[in-house]
């Protein structure tokens, strides 16, 4: 059969949602993690807008890494135990396309729905207003470059019976990078300075994964099926 | 030359030349980490700043510099074993990173030891110690990658895998990670700026990391026979060395 690559990518995207959204508790749950482990450090911490000013970039961004680290896992589980991964590794389409195009999905149930969020959690932690156009930019180019990077590590583990603890121990370290200029950018937006600097760095980390982390997701794939 | 190359991807050839090299690369280490640490903690001039702290320097940066090199090394055995399937390969890739692991604890050991009388604290989040640090976890992540596979030929993919794309990651971390820091603050880590080495302090210092150079391969051989034993043990080759021994 004759597919062209985009038919492909839609073809696949759309399957993916449809079955996201087929089970919104599988949706919801990662953001309603966010928001948990969002207000666990207020009440940690103190209630003291002043100080959780200077936090709330980083703890916006390790609840953003923890809770797309938890949707991770489900990216090729369900499909690898019902056998639907090997099909698609063997019906004849590049196997590259359908590794990015779960991917994107996953981008878009965790990565876009939390940046949709953030300005709820950032409103709460005190972060002004005029901070928010460079948090969500951050947080978009973050939350995606991480959901390549975790295609990587699921794909790696994917055969695995207790994958979760290795798959956070194998992309967290991959990672570090993306907290930091992330953090950064929110950092600098919130004190008044420019946050080009650290989103440049932020959209360089993007390209870079979205060009490379399909084929070695696709590589770790085959990896583990075979 | 392609002869004695194709022998390498060969797992009794290469049990045997690691048995010939390992005794040679040790006394090697034997010979370069004595002149060292003797030049280096008795003969060297204390340092005009540090005073006789700076020592700890003649084992710090050799290891630092070891785990680096041993998991670059450990990613391109893991490449070899990947693209052309040489299973030996990944026995060396198998055999590095716990070695490259214990450098990198003991460069990280070294470093709060010595950050205690300079910086006046165990830790420091100095770029260098963090980048170090994540190292570490890299290290943990491949190796327990490839012991969580019950197939051992899919762990050691996987884990090739994992430290390859690792070895993309180590600069972007170590720059984004100095590049955070010099953000925040300088003070603390602006003393580790010294000047240049006389000769007397540097002669001791490159004769360690030759040294732990050759320390570094001299265990690899040891460790390699163990690896190599162990996956092959099927085969009869290991039956009959097994049998003389």
């Amino acid at each position: 059969m004759n597919v062209g690559a985009w038919q492909v990518l839609s073809l696949m995207l759309r399957r993916e949602m449809c079955l996201y959204f087929r089970r919104p508790d599988q949706l919801l749950q990662p953001l309603v993690f966010f928001l948990i482990v969002t207000a666990l450090f207020p009440l940690g911490l103190s209630p003291q807008l002043s100080l959780l000013r200077d936090m709330a970039p980083a703890v916006l961004w390790v609840a953003a890494l923890l809770s797309a680290l938890l949707s991770l896992e489900g990216l090729f589980k369900g499909d690898a135990e019902d056998g639907t991964l090997e099909q698609l590794a063997l019906c004849g389409q590049p196997l590259g396309l359908i590794v990015a195009a779960k991917t994107l999905s996953h981008w878009l149930v965790s990565g876009a729905a939390l940046v949709i969020m953030s300005p709820l959690v950032a409103v709460a932690l005190g972060i002004p207003r005029e901070a928010f156009p460079a948090m969500l930019l951050s947080l978009g180019l973050g939350t995606l470059t991480l959901s390549w990077l975790g295609a990587i590590g699921a794909g790696l583990t994917v055969g695995l019976r207790r994958g979760s603890v290795l798959l956070s121990l194998i992309v967290l370290p991959l990672a570090m990078p993306l907290l930091i200029f992330g953090a950064g950018a929110t950092d600098r937006a919130i004190s008044g300075a420019s946050a080009a600097g650290p989103l440049y760095f932020l959209a360089a980390l993007c390209v870079l994964t979205s060009t490379l982390a399909p084929f070695a997701a696709t590589a770790a794939l085959r990896i583990t099926l075979e | 030359m392609w002869n004695w190359f194709y022998k390498l991807a060969s797992p009794p050839y290469v049990y045997r030349l690691a048995a010939v090299l390992a005794p040679w690369l040790l006394g090697g280490a034997a010979l370069c980490i004595g002149y060292g640490l003797v030049d280096g903690l008795v003969f060297a001039p204390p340092d005009y700043q540090q005073g006789d702290a700076f020592r700890i320097i003649y084992v710090h940066a050799p290891s630092a510099w070891l785990s680096l090199s041993a998991y670059t090394l450990m990613a391109v055995a893991g490449g070899i074993g990947l693209i052309w399937r040489i299973k030996i390969g990944h026995a060396v890739a198998a055999a590095a990173a716990p070695i490259g692991a214990s450098f990198t604890v003991l460069a990280l050991l070294t470093g709060s030891l010595w950050g205690r009388p300079m910086w006046g604290t165990y830790w420091a989040w100095d770029p260098r110690l963090t980048s170090e640090l994540i190292l570490l976890f890299l290290y943990v992540g491949v190796m327990s990658l490839r012991s969580a596979f019950e197939d051992p030929g899919r762990g050691d993919r996987a884990a090739a895998l994992l430290a390859i794309v690792g070895v993309i990651n180590v600069p972007i971390i170590h720059y984004s990670v100095q590049w955070w820091n010099s953000l925040h603050q300088g003070a603390t880590v602006a003393k580790f700026a010294r000047p240049s080495m006389p000769g007397s302090m540097l002669w001791p210092l490159l004769s360690m990391l030759l040294g732990f150079m050759l320390f570094f391969g001299g265990v690899l051989c040891l460790r390699l026979r163990g690896e190599v034993l162990n996956r092959e043990r099927q085969s009869s080759w290991v039956r009959e060395v097994v049998r003389a021994s």
